[in-house]
């Protein structure tokens, strides 16, 4: 039983099929890459799981359980973390309170308990606390906890925002695009944190990027995808290697370069 | 002493401008846009007191009609999101004012028909009651005002900075997409956040209704209030606050010593000065909003 299953799935704005007739399965403990040209419908597919659109057709299942007809604030409490392409923190708190309100769906107190600061709230605290100082270890940010987000590099919020992601402690972590805009070495260090991911926490990801060369060194699994449509599945090699694929790549190069 | 009365009414009224104002905020924070009706709901969240209070309506005791009217108040501002505010949600901040003028008008008709036109007078246990202090008269209304302000502001506060909803709608404020992902149901929130404004209102219309009487039209207040959320900076909750108590003050002293309606004038001059001094507010929390 796969982790993350989605089946025939689409999203059709208008007569605009940005998403249609996509399947595809990540299995637990695994690196799966979706790649494909601008405005493939790559981010589109993670609109959907994260239940920010709704299907127009298909089904997606996560840990065996339908999650097709969710509301998008009931995706986190299944253990689904994400990033975003364009990086969506909350600008004016800190990176500490930014990564605690990625405990969120791990808050048990209620509003008199906190109110009242009851012993339990501060063992709960002092939990969440843990786990934050933990993901600020492993992303090397302890210079910036207590920085302003709107006042900090791209590069920073978009670890800061892979930060909160792993904060939630979830089963399966989305990643768009996390080397865009990265400087080589920024690039090479989340290749390295994608990796431990896997291999220390035990994540499953699954990731939309452009960099191939990040793809190839991590992803176990590509599809590909272009217009909306699925080109291509199997390994880095293999997905690089389809004819398809080559034309998609080629022709939206050629129709940049023009 | 004459100075010391007139700031101790005018830090009165400020409380009431300020309480206005923070459901300005309030809902601004939450949806993103100006709630015009907030003048109307003070008015109504005093007339539902009035009229589970008074002894020629339904007579119940002032310590019971008032947080029963509060709770009435919550369920219009949650009514009023649910209804409306949520079918708009996407859509230019503009329709949300033309939507809150209208359900400004339907909550003064709906008060007229109800209590009719001509000023009525809430019964409270301390109205007429007086305190001298050094020459200076302190009515009871004037001190519950105050005190209930401030112990209202610091409930409000430790919500927003203690408890887990409250962090959840200081997230959602700062970020809808953000606070979805990590788990917080905006929408839902939003719903709470407009019940909390129509239960702010129904307070400053109690304490607004202990110094005189109330007509359908004291909504337009409301008009006041804005200039200090404006003042304040729209996005801060302390700045609203402060932004009324500075209106309330310098209401009285205009009006004393300076000539003719300036006292009428002053909190649009005070606004327009802020603004073009510090167009973000006082507390400047607004930020060009992404587009």
């Amino acid at each position: 039983m796969s982790l993350l299953k989605a089946e025939d799935i689409a999203v059709h704005f208008g007569g605009v099929k940005a998403v249609d007739g996509v399947s595809f399965e990540v299995e637990a403990g695994e690196v799966f890459a979706i790649i494909g040209p601008n405005g493939a419908g790559k981010s589109t597919i993670f609109n959907l799981i994260s239940r920010i659109y709704p299907l127009t057709k298909g089904r997606i299942w996560f840990d065996g359980q339908e999650i097709t007809g969710l509301r998008a604030h009931q995706i986190a409490p299944l253990g689904i973390a994400r990033t975003f392409q364009n990086i969506e923190l909350f600008d004016h708190s800190t990176v500490l309170q930014n990564l605690l309100m990625g405990r969120h769906t791990h808050r048990r107190t209620n509003f008199l308990q906190d109110i009242l600061f009851l012993p339990k709230v501060r063992r709960e605290e002092h939990l969440h606390r843990h786990r934050v100082e933990e993901v600020i270890e492993f992303l090397e940010l302890e210079a910036y906890r207590n920085k302003m987000i709107a006042g900090l590099p791209y590069g920073v919020r978009k670890v800061v925002e892979i930060g909160r992601a792993l904060a939630l402690g979830p089963k399966l972590i989305l990643l768009d695009e996390p080397a865009s805009g990265l400087s080589v070495e920024e690039s090479q260090e989340v290749a390295f944190w994608i990796e431990d991911m896997r291999r220390e926490m035990g994540l499953t990801v699954l990731m939309v990027e452009h960099d191939m060369g990040l793809v190839t060194a991590v992803a176990d699994r590509v599809l590909a995808v272009a217009n909306g449509r699925p080109l291509a599945q199997g390994t880095p090699a293999e997905v690089q290697a389809d004819p398809e694929v080559q034309a998609a790549y080629l022709g939206t190069t050629a129709e940049a370069a023009a | 002493m004459e100075l010391l009365q007139l700031l101790f009414g005018g830090v009165a009224n400020g409380c009431i401008y300020g309480l206005v104002a923070l459901g300005f905020v309030l809902i601004y924070k939450a949806s993103e846009g100006v709630n015009f009706a907030q003048g109307d709901m003070m008015m109504l969240g005093a007339f539902i007191a009035l009229g589970f209070g008074n002894a020629d309506q339904m007579g119940w005791p002032f310590f019971l009609a008032v947080p029963a009217a509060m709770a009435c108040m919550f369920g219009v501002g949650w009514g009023i999101e649910r209804v409306f505010v949520r079918r708009i949600f996407g859509q230019p901040q503009f329709a949300l004012v033309i939507l809150t003028i209208a359900l400004g008008f339907v909550l003064r008709f709906v008060a007229g028909s109800i209590w009719g036109y001509t000023p009525l007078v809430l019964e409270t246990p301390f109205s007429g009651v007086n305190f001298y202090f050094g020459g200076v008269v302190l009515g009871a209304a004037d001190l519950v005002t105050i005190l209930v302000t401030a112990v209202l502001t610091l409930l409000l506060w430790a919500f927003f900075a203690f408890t887990r909803v409250g962090l959840a709608a200081q997230a959602a404020s700062q970020n809808q997409m953000a606070a979805y992902i990590v788990g917080v149901p905006v929408m839902r929130l939003n719903g709470l956040i407009w019940g909390l404004s129509g239960v702010v209102a129904t307070v400053a219309g109690v304490l607004y209704a202990t110094k005189g009487a109330i007509d359908p039209n004291i909504g337009l207040l409301g008009i006041k209030a804005f200039a200090a959320a404006v003042i304040g900076g729209m996005g801060s909750l302390p700045g609203a606050l402060l932004g009324g108590l500075l209106i309330g003050i310098v209401e009285p002293l205009a009006g004393r010593y300076a000539p003719g309606e300036f006292a009428q004038m002053s909190p649009y001059i005070i606004m327009l000065v802020v603004l073009v001094t510090r167009p973000g507010g006082l507390f400047s929390q607004i930020q060009m909003k992404k587009v």
